[in-house]
């Protein structure tokens, strides 16, 4: 499929666009303005830009701070980091204080790749997803990016938007909407269904378009929001194609493989009954 | 604005209504509890710009507790200040009741929800941070204990209010020299505090923080120097106010059985009748 922008860039470019609309809207970076592809962004609103330095536990508690006096916040810093070293903060200084701020963490899952484990997240969707009033977003492609930077923004919840490095390509959509919590349907099909989100929506999308010419057809949501999860879909998509397949960048110990197959053992759903 | 003999009393008064809600209800960290009560008690009636009515303006002063173990302090200068009736503590630490060991924002008053230390600076800094921004002059005062001062978000956040230049952020550290295993120097050293925290950028003054004179005359001179944040250096008695529990570290969390209880209500009401 033909390639269109990182995820990563279509955030830092409808922030920006966020950002002139409303002067309340800070952005705050733990050295990671670079790797956030936020330098035009610091160009461009330089007053809108808070630089914490290499600190990622003071990064979340600043960005509650400024939240608390009134501030509309994303706190940007590579994941592996932003989710394990200031977990307390996201914990505490967030969501118990239920402060709406938007932790963004880039670079996500093996984005790193060689740099290795110290880089890897393949654990935020686990310990989040464990924390009480906070939403959790992988987006595919640029579209889900822009509409979900758009609705974090609008939220009044703690947020955790997750973003590769990788370029995506623009998925075909079933419908062009967007919302929070509920899954995007990018391909119909009745014979099995990919539950994918992130970067990995693309190549589930792509191993259903090969299925598709051995005569299998495949649906396959974007479940890019992965808490509250979209439990409807997750059901229909097990009842009406009998079975599904998840794919995650993350362990499978408690990410959406885990969500999904937790939320179908509770609904008794047999695999291959339809 | 109360006298520094009214606060005094005031001081004497809420030492019994804590030490009476710690009773009632079986537990609390009734060492810290009285080793900062006078600073809360200063701050909430001479030097905060926020009351019950102004509290959820913009422009109100913002006070973080840090040291959230210590919420029944909190919680008795609050209810006395207006903010909520002190009837409602008798639920403190009941099934249900939002008056828990921690501070918590379900409680009219409390700004941040606190109890795993290290935590109230950082925060506080992002609210004096966007005073700056926002070209308010409201400021942000928190409590640190000494002994959450090892945990290291402590020093990333001072370093930032240095940066930053937070001349409206106010950092006090209730310096009573004790933690629940014992001395903080044996814990793990940290003095010397005064030149760690000028050393980060603050301006430091020292003061006892359990005489109310001195609190008021430390706190008017803020800040000590523009463009700098400010440390007040409290030095204090843990358990002060009830002699068998100053300085003993053992009284960091528990409960005066029926005769230590009638002592130390005894020696508070003495305390407050010198005073009247």
């Amino acid at each position: 499929m033909e390639l269109a922008l990182a995820n990563l860039e279509t955030f830092a470019t409808t922030l920006l666009e966020l950002a002139r609309q409303d002067s309340d809207l800070l952005v705050v970076t733990s050295d990671s303005r670079g790797s956030a592809k936020l330098a035009p962004f610091a160009k461009a609103a330089p007053g809108q830009i808070v630089e914490v330095g290499i600190a990622e536990q003071n990064l979340v508690g600043v960005a509650a701070g400024l939240a608390a006096a009134g501030k509309n916040v994303f706190a940007v810093s590579p994941a592996c980091f932003l989710t394990a070293r200031s977990l307390e903060q996201i914990k505490n200084d967030l969501c118990y204080s239920d402060r709406p701020v938007t932790a963004v963490g880039i670079s996500a899952g093996v984005s790193y790749g060689a740099l290795g484990t110290t880089h890897h997240s393949l654990h935020d969707y686990a310990v989040l997803r464990a924390i009480h009033n906070i939403v959790i977003v992988a987006p595919a492609d640029n579209f889900e990016t822009r509409a979900a930077v758009q609705a974090a923004a609008r939220s009044t919840k703690p947020v955790y938007l997750r973003f590769g490095k990788k370029r995506m390509p623009h998925l075909p959509r079933v419908e062009s909407s967007f919302e929070l919590g509920r899954a995007s349907l990018i391909r119909e099909g009745t014979d099995l269904s990919f539950l994918a989100c992130g970067e990995t929506v693309a190549p589930a999308y792509e191993a259903a378009e090969l299925l598709a010419k051995e005569g299998i057809q495949c649906r396959v949501l974007s479940l890019h929001t992965l808490k509250p999860l979209d439990q409807a879909a997750i059901r229909n998509a097990a009842t009406e194609t009998g079975g599904v397949i998840t794919v995650e960048e993350h362990s499978v110990n408690g990410g959406l493989g885990e969500a999904c197959a937790a939320f179908l053992l509770q609904e008794a759903f047999i695999p291959g009954s339809k | 604005m109360l006298t520094e003999r009214e606060l005094r009393l005031k001081s004497a008064q809420y030492r019994k209504t804590l030490l009476r809600l710690i009773k009632a209800c079986g537990s609390g960290h009734i060492g810290g509890d009285l080793s900062c009560l006078d600073i809360i008690n200063v701050l909430y009636n001479r030097i905060l710009r926020v009351t019950p009515e102004s509290f959820k303006s913009p422009d109100r002063d913002y006070y973080i507790q840090s040291k959230g173990h210590c919420a029944e302090a909190l919680f008795v200068v609050l209810a006395e200040r207006g903010f909520f009736p002190e009837k409602d503590l008798e639920t403190l630490n009941r099934y249900g009741s939002h008056y828990i060991g921690h501070p918590t924002r379900d409680v009219y008053g409390v700004e941040q929800n606190t109890g795993a230390l290290g935590h109230g600076l950082a925060v506080a800094v992002g609210i004096a941070l966007a005073g700056k921004i926002d070209r308010k002059d409201y400021r942000v005062f928190t409590l640190l204990g000494d002994g959450e001062l090892a945990e290291g978000s402590n020093w990333e956040a001072a370093m930032m209010a240095a940066h930053y230049r937070l001349d409206n952020l106010v950092a006090i550290v209730d310096r009573n020299g004790l933690q629940i295993t014992g001395s903080t120097e044996d814990v793990c050293q940290l003095a010397p505090l005064d030149e760690k925290f000028e050393a980060f950028g603050f301006a430091v003054q020292r003061c006892n923080g359990n005489d109310i004179g001195e609190l008021v005359r430390t706190f008017d001179a803020i800040p000590f120097r523009p463009g700098k944040p400010t440390l007040v250096l409290a030095k204090t008695r843990k358990g002060k106010g009830v002699s068998f529990m100053e300085n003993v570290a053992k009284w960091h969390h528990g409960v005066p059985n029926d005769d230590e209880f009638s002592r130390a209500i005894g020696e508070l009401e003495a305390a407050e009748a010198a005073l009247a």
